[in-house]
């Protein structure tokens, strides 16, 4: 029985998120006041037989460890 | 001298590549399908978009039964050069050190650029040329993801170990590179990346004939 999963990948904090800041400097133009240390990420959804090695398909594939966090959730 | 140069889905450099090594060599492409690099002296991971850049740039490529062919064959110290996507594949392989990141100002840049050649690691291959090979280099780049990245303590050491291979000139640097890195060596001096084109440098007509210097340097 697969389980659905959702891995959210973020920047390493203290490296250069370029499409965080642009988003971060859009916003004033719009409207948008007080907000401020926006990042960009990406989520990838799957539905996974052994959640186990989850840990694993993110330091191999979905996330570069270097220079990427990730959060693995099961929902 | 046969040059290997891989071509996969979305690649878009290999022919120029392809071109290239011909100058120097004998060169044929080598499928990503394939893992039969039998009679091939020196590998090139060209430019592109390998598997549409999906999930990160490099990322899936890597997987592919031709990059685990040069994992093995760059292990055994065969020599192997990683040109803008290339070099992308390579650092997600862990073939070479650090990571290339989107342009600091999120801007795809083309130009000429100027190199400076730095490093050369004692004893590799790349070394004698290393010697006499100082002037800087004209070579274009082209690349939205092109800044070069590593922890501050793995900088250090790729400059103490003279594993950094070329710089961008002062003031050229196009993408927001670490100290101006945009090509390196890894350890044992027979890897190399850059994220110039020195394949798109190889004949008068376009200008510039200094990216010769780096496929002949890769296997001197």
């Amino acid at each position: 029985m697969a389980v659905r999963a959702r891995v959210l990948i973020r920047p390493k904090e203290g490296i250069l998120d370029p499409q965080g800041k642009a988003v971060e400097r859009a916003l004033p133009a719009l409207g948008f006041e007080g907000i401020e240390h926006v990042h960009v990420g990406r989520m990838v959804e799957l539905d996974v037989e052994d959640p186990a090695r989850l840990g694993e398909l993110c330091e191999k594939l979905l996330a570069n460890p270097l220079i990427e966090d990730y959060e693995i959730e099961q929902i | 001298m046969k040059w290997g140069v891989l071509q996969f889905p979305g690649s878009c450099d290999e022919r120029d590549a392809l071109q290239a090594c011909s100058l120097i060599g004998e060169a044929r492409l080598v499928w990503h399908e394939e893992r039969d690099l039998e009679g091939i002296d020196a590998v090139v991971v060209p430019g592109g978009f390998s598997y549409g850049d999906y999930l990160r740039a490099g990322a899936i490529a890597r997987f592919s039964p031709a990059m685990e062919a040069v994992a093995e064959f760059a292990a055994a110290g065969g020599p192997v050069l990683g040109i803008c996507n290339g070099f992308q594949v390579l650092c997600e392989a862990g073939l070479l050190p650090g990571a290339l990141l989107l342009n600091e100002d999120l801007r795809f840049h083309c130009r000429q650029l100027d190199l400076i050649p730095e490093g050369f690691v004692e004893g590799s291959q790349g070394s004698e040329a290393g010697k006499s090979f100082n002037e800087p280099l004209s070579i274009p780049a082209k690349h939205g993801e092109g800044r070069f990245w590593a922890p501050e303590e793995v900088l250090d050491s790729l400059e103490a170990r003279g594993q950094v291979a070329f710089r961008y000139a002062p003031g050229q640097n196009p993408n927001g590179s670490a100290r101006d890195i945009a090509g390196v060596w890894n350890e044992a001096g027979n890897v190399l990346g850059l994220m110039p084109h020195p394949e798109h440098a190889v004949d008068p007509l376009t200008g510039s004939t200094d990216g010769l210097k780096v496929f002949e340097r890769l296997v001197q």
